[in-house]
Order: C-alpha cells, then structure tokens, then sequence
C-alpha cells in the first residue's frame, strides 16, 4: 500500500478499509513511515491521539446525517420519473384499447360512447399556449433588454420587485381579472373591431360573440409569464461578459447596435431558453385559462374562437371519470400527455441554460 | 532524536491543474512563533490551511505527501479530521463571530467537545470558567464582562477578532494557526493582537502567515519563506533575517520582491 | 450616423412602453380586483361559513374556505420545511463537488416547472392507492409536491449565501459539518429559509388545480384530516360560475382576500426576517 497519504481519496472504500487497517495492526506502517523520514517511534508518541472510538459518536451523526439528508434528495429527484409512470401506469387501459393515432388525432369526444379524441383538447392547448407566447415574447425580452441593459438603478430596483409581484398572484385571481377585464374588453372593443376591419382574414373571423375566446386565454396566458421571460432573459442578458460589449462600443457601435449585434447574438440560447420555459408554463396552466377561454370542444380556428384546452378538460371533469369505464385512464393519460411536453421543454431550456451560466 | 511539533514532508498541493505549492519540506517547532512569509501568492495560505485540513473544504484541491502532527500523518484516511481542527486552532485574517453572543462564541467549542475535553480532566460544568480564561488569555475580559449576552457583531472588528481569538483557544489546541490575524486591524488593534500571540507562544505552537515583514521580524523564533509555491529557506529567525544563505531571500528581505 | 441614432431612439422608446405595459398589467390586476371586491367585502364574509342557499346569493361568508386554504398550504408547508431543508444542507455541505448535486438541482428545476394540475393527478393516483378519499390530508399531500422544488431551491440559494469564512470558522474549531449546517449555517441563513418558505405557502395557498383533485369541498371548516377541505381558490371559482351576480360579487371579495394574503405574506416575510436577525452578520 506504501505511503498513506498517496492512498487518500475521497472514495469511501478507500478511506474505510485503511481506517481499519490502521486500527488493527497498531499503527506499524505509520511506524514504518515516520522511520523513514526521521521522526521518533520510541515515545509511545504513535497513534497518541488517534483512538477514533472516541470520536465515533459525533463522526456517525456526521455520516447517518449525510446518508439521510443524500436519500431524501434522492428520493425527490426520483419524483420526475415516479410520476411519468404513476401516470403511465394508470392510463395504460386506455393506451391498450386505442391506438394512439386515434387518440391524438381522432375529433369525436363521447366518453359515455367510450369515444376520446384529444384532438380538439390538443389544438385548444396549443392555439391558447402559441398565442399567448406571440402576445407576452415581444414586450417581455423588450422590457428584459431595457432592465439589463439601459435602466437607471433606481428604475431596475423599483421594477424587478412589483415584477416578482406579478408572478405571486394566483392564477385564479388571474381567471377572476381574465372575467372582469379581458373578456369584455374582446367582447365589446377587440370583436367589433376586427369583425368591421380584417374580416377577410379567417384567423379573425368568428361567429363567437362571448369574448371568451383563445385571445382571452393568450392575453391571460401571457401576463401570467411575463415574469418568466423577463427574470430568466434579464439574467441571461446580464450574464454576457462585459468585455465583448466593450469590444462593441469601442468600435464606434451604439448601445443598440452592440445590442443587437453582440449581447442578444451571445444570449440567443438563453433567451430561447427563457421563452421554452414560458411555453411550459403556459401549456400546464389550468385555472386562469379555463375560466376565459369558453370551453367548447372544437379545434379552433380563429382567435376569437372558443377552446378547450387540455388542463380543463382535466379540471372540468375529474369529477365523474370513476364512473365511466376508460375515463379515468383517458384524463389521466391527457395529465401524462401534459407532463411529457412540459418535461421536455423543462429539460431542454435548464440544460442550455446549465451550458450558459454554468451553474444548475 | 529530534522531534518537531510538525513536520511537512515533500508536501504538494494542486488546484485544479495550478500546482500550488511543490514539494515542501519544512518543520514547526513545539512552542515558540513560526512565520510564513514571502511574497503574495507565494502559497502561504495555502501551507497554512494545510496544517489543519481546511483545504478539504475547498473545491477541485488535490494533495500528495504527508503533514505529521504528534506522530500522525493528518491526511491519513484513519485521522478524524474534527480531531485535528481540535488540535489545531485557526485565526482567519477577517474575524468572523458566530451568528450568536459573545459568550456562546467562545462556548460554541467546548460545547460541541465537551466529551473530549471531560476525558482530558476539563469540567463541562464550568462553562463559565472556560469562556472567562479564554476571554481573559485574548485580553478581552474587562472589555466585555458585562455584556457578554449581546451579539457578538456589535463588537468593534478589532475586539471581533480577539473573540475569535478566545474561541479559538477555547478549544485547548495545541498549535495555533494565524492566517495574517492583523490585516484587518487598525495599528492599535494589530499591536494587542500581538502582544496576546507573543504571551501565548509559552504554552502553544503558533504559526503565524503574513505578508508584513516587519511584523515577522517582531514575532518570529522561527522562520519559513515561500516563493512561487516552492521553499527558499527556513530556519531559526537570527539566522534567516541576519545570514540568510539563499539569493532569494536576500532579495525579499532588502524589498527587491514582493 | 444619423440613422443609428434614430434607430436607438425608437428601440429605446418601444423598450420603455414594454416595461410601462408590463407594470400596468399589474396594477391593473390589483385595481380591479380592489374595485370589483372591496365593495362586496364585508365583516361577515370573513366570519361566517356559508348558510343554507349561500350560492343562490344567501347569507353566509367563506370562513370555510380561509380556514380550509390556511390548514392546507399550512399543513404543506410544514411538510415541505421538512423536506426541503435536509435537502438544501445535503446539496451544500454534502454533495458540493459530486454529481449528484447536479442531478438533484436539475430535478428540483424540472418539478417547479411541472404543472399543478399534474401535480393534482399524480396525488390522486397516490390517494387511491392508500384508500384515501377526497380530504384536507390528500390536498396537503398534493401541495407538499408543488411546494417542495419552489421551497428547496429557495433555502439552497439561501444557504449559499451564507459568507464561506463562516464555515470555516466552525470547521476550524473542529465542529463536523453536521454541526457546522445545524448550529451555524442555518442559523445565519434564517431570513432566507423563511422567505423561501413563505413564498412557498404563498404559491401553495393560491392554487386550485392540485387541489381539486384532492382536497374536495365543503360547507363546514376543516375538523379532520381524512375529511374534504375547502380553498379559497375553488371558493372564488365555485362562486364565479354561479349564475347569480350577487354570488360572483362575493367571489370579487373571495378574490380581493387571497390577493390579500399572498401579497401580504411576501411583505410580512421581509418583515418577520429583519426581527430574527439579532446575531446575523450582514
């Protein structure tokens, strides 16, 4: 084994079997090695101090802490894949019993016909996450480049908490001002409006007078992610190194210009990022969208449509899906469906963003 | 045969792929000052916390040769490594108290050793005992008797780092490692620090690192000088400051590096 | 030249009306909510639970609901506080340097981005299998998974703001990183960890969707915990689809209390943390 010291490492074979090996053959190799270099063996000075018995108590704790504290975070990281087969494992009756061609793409929903089509539900959710993503990306990277880049401290102090704000609000409270604001709003001003001016265009046509409609659900949709993008996006933005900006504005570059050309160019990735991980949110949520956007199973085709998006075709029924044969592994299948986007949008933007700053 | 209180042999550390220090070979004599001096980035720190295996706590750190203390080889995978922080006292060069009083401070060790310090023949009753000396040994006693339930943060950063000092000392370590214990101080503060170190080194082994000559030239019996991570020399104070017999040394000592 | 400038003008102009509009939204939420629920709102709402024909617009308040969604995201934070800590310490003192950390981290991202809903689900899934019914213990058990990754990642980066000469100082007196984490680091991390678990009540008392599955509703307050549990979430929803105006003014007023209590928690945390600071270094 030679020298002790070369056989430190921090694996923990490697540190228990020499730790009793140093017990039982009462410290001769230590012996061996103080010779070497000089020091005395005579004094009875050897392993003086060295009775670990003593000290067992407060290094077990140390351990069976470190043991337990590992388990649990284990056992919580196992949570991801514990659900994908929770859920898996629950809808399998249905995944037996149709094809999953008739599942994503067929339009009948009867489930008293033993008839699920998700795809309705499907177009619901994305016509509603897609829209909302084209309404809430532009004025958030904005506001994210201005807080980054140009905003006076003062500005960026008062900013950044009332946007933390933001994201604390419930999300029925954001269905409750999605009712009360943005559906008469589209009913009374955005309806009209685009009924007498684009009704040419059939993204803009509808005979859905109610307001409750995709664009209710994206305008909701979008201030609810608001403050993703922007706090992800501005940390991102930030993040750039400071000297390549400089090379920038040295070469006679206005701020935009180095913007434009430098900053976003090396955030691309993490703005990207920052976007998939809005898109994730969007598509999961439930209560806000659901009580804007009308609920009529239809796969809109117009923003002033109703839809019927996954997460309340989940909500909406719970209630009797025990009493219908299939059901119950139909919706919970549809929660898998759910997770399963959200999980690989999550993966993916944390990953790049790992890559990016370099911490998790 | 001769037996220092350490005895560094071919010590090497890396981090991550800098090689800090190469090869050293140096001893720490029982009792008495030994200074680690050279210029900054030198590695002292570094030799410093190696004495008393803080550098495990430091991330990407690789080690190969031994530190013997007493008779044990510190990085011997058998060696508790609280046992040797007990044995070794540490003075970081900013104080940092506890989040808790001035009392539970100094208690905070001899609290958590109070079996070890039992079966050395101390007396867990008498805390009070214990956190009194100590203060008193720091020479900061008459400054805080009276308020020793306050936090600890509301003392001045000079008074801070003599209750560190008593902390430290409440553990009854045998060697005492001082990581530029002044560098933070005003004059004044710097200079009672001192005294208490000079009247400590009687009964401890104390290594003092700093980048201050003069204050090496004050304090030292012994001396060990760094240069790029490798030893220049070391030796007796006289003899390193008066007849030093390296170039190097020669050149730091007039000013010419560092 | 001249074109450039320009160009930075208008770019800079847009990016202010972004964050004018990003803001406003947020007033605008809170206005409306004020004015729409502060007229509504009054004593016996918070006093009262519901009455017979409460939801035909009778007498009654939500009493029901405050206490139900207190005891549930109270209940769920307990749990998660127990968790979550153990956790955040092992990511810090234990698995510092190995890959496990990195591991656990990217899987405490991948939960806080998982939807409530599903979160819902897979604790009614649980239910069935241990034979529970719709009740305040399976509503908790379903908030303790939403709030885990939101609380954990709080107090991880709480603790790692703890100052790394602290730890040393503690090692260096001999202490093990047990005691280290226990005696020293939690206790300098003390307005972090709170914040973070107030935070995560706040997001754990606002949310319907995992709920519903799982809590059930009811009339009466919560006496048991194998018994259903109201929300005031689901209060605001149940009274917002009635079809009575006078019903969906108490939702205005159910609305404009959480509203109330999430932003008052987050206000009240910085509060509360600045009291525990006695002996915290800044």
């Amino acid at each position: 084994m030679g020298n002790p010291a070369e056989n430190f490492k921090r694996g923990k074979r490697g540190k228990l079997y020499l730790q009793e090996r140093l017990l039982q053959s009462n410290h001769s190799l230590v012996k061996n090695d103080m010779r070497k270099i000089g020091l005395s063996t005579q004094t009875g000075y050897v392993g003086k101090w060295l009775d670990i018995s003593k000290y067992l108590p407060r290094r077990t704790l140390d351990r069976l802490a470190k043991k337990w504290m590992g388990f649990q975070a284990i056992a919580v990281a196992m949570l991801v894949p514990l659900i994908a087969f929770a859920l898996l494992f629950r809808a399998q009756p249905i995944l037996t019993a149709k094809s999953l061609r008739e599942l994503l793409l067929g339009t009948n929903w009867h489930p008293l016909k033993q008839a699920f089509g998700f795809y309705p539900f499907i177009m619901g959710t994305l016509w509603v996450t897609l829209t909302s993503m084209v309404i809430a990306v532009p004025p958030s990277l904005m506001t994210a480049i201005y807080l980054a880049e140009y905003a006076p401290k003062r500005i960026r102090a008062l900013a950044k908490p009332l946007i933390d704000l933001l994201a604390g609000i419930p999300s029925v409270v954001y269905g409750v001002w999605g009712v009360l604001t943005v559906v008469p709003f589209i009913r009374n001003h955005v309806a009209p409006t685009l009924e007498r001016w684009s009704s040419f265009i059939p993204l803009f046509r509808s005979d859905n007078t109610t307001g409750y409609s995709v664009l209710a659900g994206g305008l909701v949709l979008a201030v609810m992610v608001f403050p993703i993008i922007i706090a992800v996006a501005e940390e991102v933005i930030h993040a750039v190194p400071q000297d390549l900006r400089e090379a920038s504005l040295a070469l006679g570059a206005t701020r935009w210009q180095t913007i434009k050309f430098v900053t976003l160019r090396k955030a691309f990735a993490g703005v990207m990022a920052a976007i998939a991980l809005a898109f994730s949110r969007a598509f999961g949520e439930t209560m806000a969208v659901m009580m804007v956007v009308g609920n009529v199973p239809q796969a809109p085709s117009s923003f002033l449509d109703s839809a019927y998006p996954l997460t309340a075709l989940i909500a909406n029924n719970y209630g009797e899906m025990m009493s219908i044969p299939l059901y119950d592994a139909a919706l919970l299948g549809a929660a898998l469906l759910l997770m399963l986007v959200v999980l690989i949008f999550n993966i993916t933007s944390r990953l790049v963003l790992v890559r990016l700053m370099g911490h998790f | 045969m001769y037996d220092p209180h350490i005895r560094i042999n071919k010590w090497n550390v890396w981090y991550g792929s800098d090689h800090a220090l190469v090869n050293i070979t140096a001893d720490i004599p029982a009792k008495g000052i030994t200074t680690i001096i050279g210029p900054s980035g030198c590695g002292k720190t570094t030799l410093l916390k190696s004495m008393n295996r803080l550098l495990d706590e430091m991330a990407g750190t690789r080690v190969k040769g031994q530190v013997w203390l007493d008779g044990i080889n510190i990085y011997d995978p058998g060696v508790d490594v609280t046992e040797v922080r007990t044995r070794v006292g540490f003075l970081a060069p900013k104080p940092f108290p506890l989040p808790m009083s001035i009392y539970d401070n100094v208690a905070y060790g001899p609290r958590i050793h109070r079996h070890t310090l039992n079966s050395r023949g101390g007396n867990d009753h008498d805390l009070d005992g214990i956190v009194e000396n100590n203060l008193r040994a720091a020479g900061l006693w008459e400054e805080v008797k009276d308020r020793l339930r306050t936090s600890a943060t509301r003392l001045s950063t000079g008074q801070q780092q003599r209750l560190c000092l008593a902390r430290a000392l409440a553990v009854e370590p045998d060697v005492l490692l001082c990581d530029e214990p002044t560098s933070a101080l005003d004059p004044i503060a710097a200079q009672k620090i001192e005294a208490q170190l000079q009247a400590l080194k009687k009964e401890r082994t104390i290594v003092v690192v700093t980048h201050m000559l003069r204050q090496a030239r004050r304090m030292a019996d012994y001396v060990i000088l760094l240069w790029m991570g490798e030893l220049v020399e070391t030796g007796p104070a006289m003899q390193v400051f008066v007849n030093p017999r390296d170039e190097r040394t020669r050149a730091y000592l007039d000013g010419d590096i560092g | 030249m001249k074109a450039t400038k320009v160009e930075e003008k208008i770019f800079l102009t847009i990016m202010i009306c972004s964050t004018v509009f990003v803001l406003s939204c947020l007033i605008l939420i809170l206005a409306t909510v004020i004015w729409r629920g502060l007229p509504a709102l009054n004593l016996s709402m918070l006093l009262q639970t519901p009455k017979g024909g409460f939801y035909l617009g009778k007498e009654g308040g939500i009493l029901n609901a405050i206490m139900g969604s207190l005891f549930l995201a109270g209940g769920a934070t307990a749990l998660a506080m127990a968790i979550s800590l153990p956790i955040a310490l092992f990511l810090h003192f234990y698995a510092k340097r190995s890959w496990h950390g990195g591991v656990v981290r990217l899987a405490l991202d991948v939960l806080w981005g998982i939807p409530s809903i599903v979160y819902g689900a897979f604790a009614f899934i649980l239910m069935l299998w241990l034979g529970l019914r719709a009740s305040l213990l399976g509503g908790i058990i379903a908030l303790t998974f939403l709030e885990l990754p939101i609380m954990t990642r709080g107090m991880d980066e709480a603790i790692n703001m703890v100052h790394p000469l602290l730890k040393e100082s503690s090692y260096s007196l001999g202490a093990t990183r047990l005691e280290t984490a226990l005696k020293i680091v939690v206790r300098q991390a003390i307005p972090g960890l709170l914040t973070s678990s107030l935070l995560a009540f706040g997001r754990g008392i606002g949310d319907a969707a995992s709920v519903l599955f799982t809590a059930g509703f009811t009339d009466h307050l919560p006496t048991s915990l194998f018994k259903p549990a109201a929300s005031l979430p689901l209060a605001i929803f149940f009274q917002l689809s009635t079809p009575f105006p006078a019903v969906q003014n108490r939702a205005y007023a159910s609305a404009l209390i959480l509203t109330g209590i999430v932003l008052g928690l987050s206000i009240m945390s910085r509060r509360i943390a600045g009291r525990l600071t006695e002996h915290v270094i800044r």
